[in-house]
């Protein structure tokens, strides 16, 4: 599982922090940075509800 | 799926999660695919070239992915709960399920309709309009101070046209944020140069064929060729006028959004639901309400041996002048309030509210990360004390001496 952050289009409102702390946090210059860049299957449907939530439609969720 | 906007969209993608295999149809009124709202008060009207709409959904994954049946410009008539029949236009379709998302329409005042020149802000075409508007205008009188008018103003000053807001209540934001803080943020409308005068109403609009002034109830005359009404919005629910369907403040749902018709479901501006972390019915107005209704609705509606209830804690943001506001909770009713970072006459605060012996709110300009992290404290139903002391530890390890907590009550 691969995300990719559209930084240009982050805005940093962190509804992807909210959804999957484990992999996105906001950071202190307002756009989202990826804790980890192979999360564990485990954490596909919080990812997934991130990637669905995002509200600039941010986050692309490949493979 | 009656309602071709934000809550809609959500809750088709959520029903097909899900799992549900049946036919959908989305019926929109509005003539274009869902489109995104928030940046029609934002870039749509700064940008130096007319900018696209944002689309909700790529219209190939709605149509092949999704499989629905897509009807644009097609408004809902009339309901038949015992039936299972919904109307759109002159047609009936039955359905199963139904979820509304019907959405609202902008108040106006008297007199709007005969002049050129005094619009509200919804649509698509309400924003080209206004943009286009601003080409020319030099002089915006926006009428209500709230976050669309507050946002117009703040584009049309960046597009140099001189602003002044009219505000009928004696400060701006009241409900949202209360008296204190409505105070500061319409600090940020003195020092980008847009005039507010509160505690005043407009009496009528001046002008022949096209507006020329604004009369205010005081008698002041404000010259105005543009003006944006921004008062509120009410919801589409005239057409369930004797479906029976309970409507109050809205179409009025149960906690996993069911409205009084069984199999019928409501979502986002449309829609009042008893809020489990309020434990109070409320309407709200909200990019997130939208979108996690519409989901919730979705969800509730594909599988409603399952349905769960709906709780949120309200979250919603509004760019001023190039600067994040942020408000997540609810300031209503705070026995307190209290700045924890940043500055209060500055570019960057963030103060807490209190109720009782909870965190209740947190209100942020420019502080985005810490946001998220209050959004769950929220969540949370965090002490007061709790949270005071997570605001000191950022305090304490922020090297920044305007961070310091200060007591405003």
């Amino acid at each position: 599982m691969r995300i990719n952050v559209d930084t240009a289009r982050c805005s940093g409102h962190g509804v992807c922090q909210l959804a999957a702390p484990e992999v996105f946090e906001v950071g202190d210059d307002s756009v989202v940075h990826l804790l980890t860049d192979h999360p564990g299957d485990e954490l596909r449907s919080a990812v997934e509800d991130a990637v669905a939530e995002c509200p600039e439609q941010a986050l692309r969720l490949e493979g | 799926m009656v309602g071709g906007s934000l809550a809609g969209v959500r809750a088709i993608e959520s029903a097909r999660r899900e799992g549900f295999t049946g036919r959908i149809t989305l019926a929109g009124a509005e003539e274009h695919l869902p489109y995104d709202r928030p940046p029609l008060s934002k870039e749509f009207l700064t940008a130096d070239e007319l900018p696209p709409p944002v689309p909700l959904c790529d219209p190939a994954t709605l149509r092949e992915r999704l499989h629905v049946d897509v009807r644009l410009g097609v408004a809902a008539t009339a309901l038949d709960p015992a039936g299972h029949t919904v109307w759109l236009g002159p047609d009936p379709l039955p359905y199963t399920r139904l979820v509304v998302a019907t959405g609202a329409t902008p108040r106006t005042l008297p007199g709007a309709n005969s002049l050129a020149g005094v619009c509200t802000l919804r649509t698509l075409e309400d924003a080209r309009h206004i943009r286009a508007a601003l080409g020319t205008s030099t002089r915006l009188v926006v009428v209500g101070a709230g976050f669309i008018g507050s946002e117009v103003a703040s584009s049309a000053r960046q597009r140099g046209a001189s602003v002044t807001i009219i505000e009928a209540l004696p400060g701006p934001l009241r409900q949202p944020v209360g008296e204190e803080m409505g105070g500061v943020l319409s600090g940020l409308h003195a020092r980008h140069g847009t005039e507010l005068r509160c505690g005043v109403a407009v009496e009528h609009f001046e002008g022949s064929g096209r507006v020329e002034a604004v009369r205010l109830a005081d008698g002041t005359r404000i010259e105005a060729d543009l003006v944006v009404v921004g008062i509120g919005v009410t919801p589409n629910t005239g057409w369930l006028a004797g479906s029976g369907i309970a409507l109050g403040d809205g179409v009025e749902c149960d906690e996993t959004l069911q409205t009084s018709a069984p199999g019928v479901y409501a979502a986002g501006d449309v829609a009042s639901w008893p809020n489990p972390v309020a434990g109070a019915r409320m309407r709200l107005e909200h990019w997130t309400i939208a979108a996690e209704q519409g989901g919730a609705a979705g969800r509730n509606a594909a599988d409603p041996a399952g349905a769960r209830p709906y709780a949120t804690v309200p979250y919603f943001w509004s760019d001023w002048y190039g600067k994040r506001i942020q408000l997540a909770g609810i300031a209503a009713n705070a026995d307190e309030v209290t700045t924890v970072a940043g500055n209060l006459d500055g570019d960057s605060f963030l103060v807490l509210y209190r109720w009782r012996d909870r965190l209740a709110a947190a209100l942020g300009l420019e502080q985005r990360a810490q946001m998220v992290r209050y959004r769950l404290l929220l969540s949370k139903n965090t002490s007061w004390s709790d949270a005071m002391d997570y605001a000191r530890s950022r305090a304490a390890a922020t090297p920044d001496p305007a961070a310091a907590a200060t007591h405003a009550t």
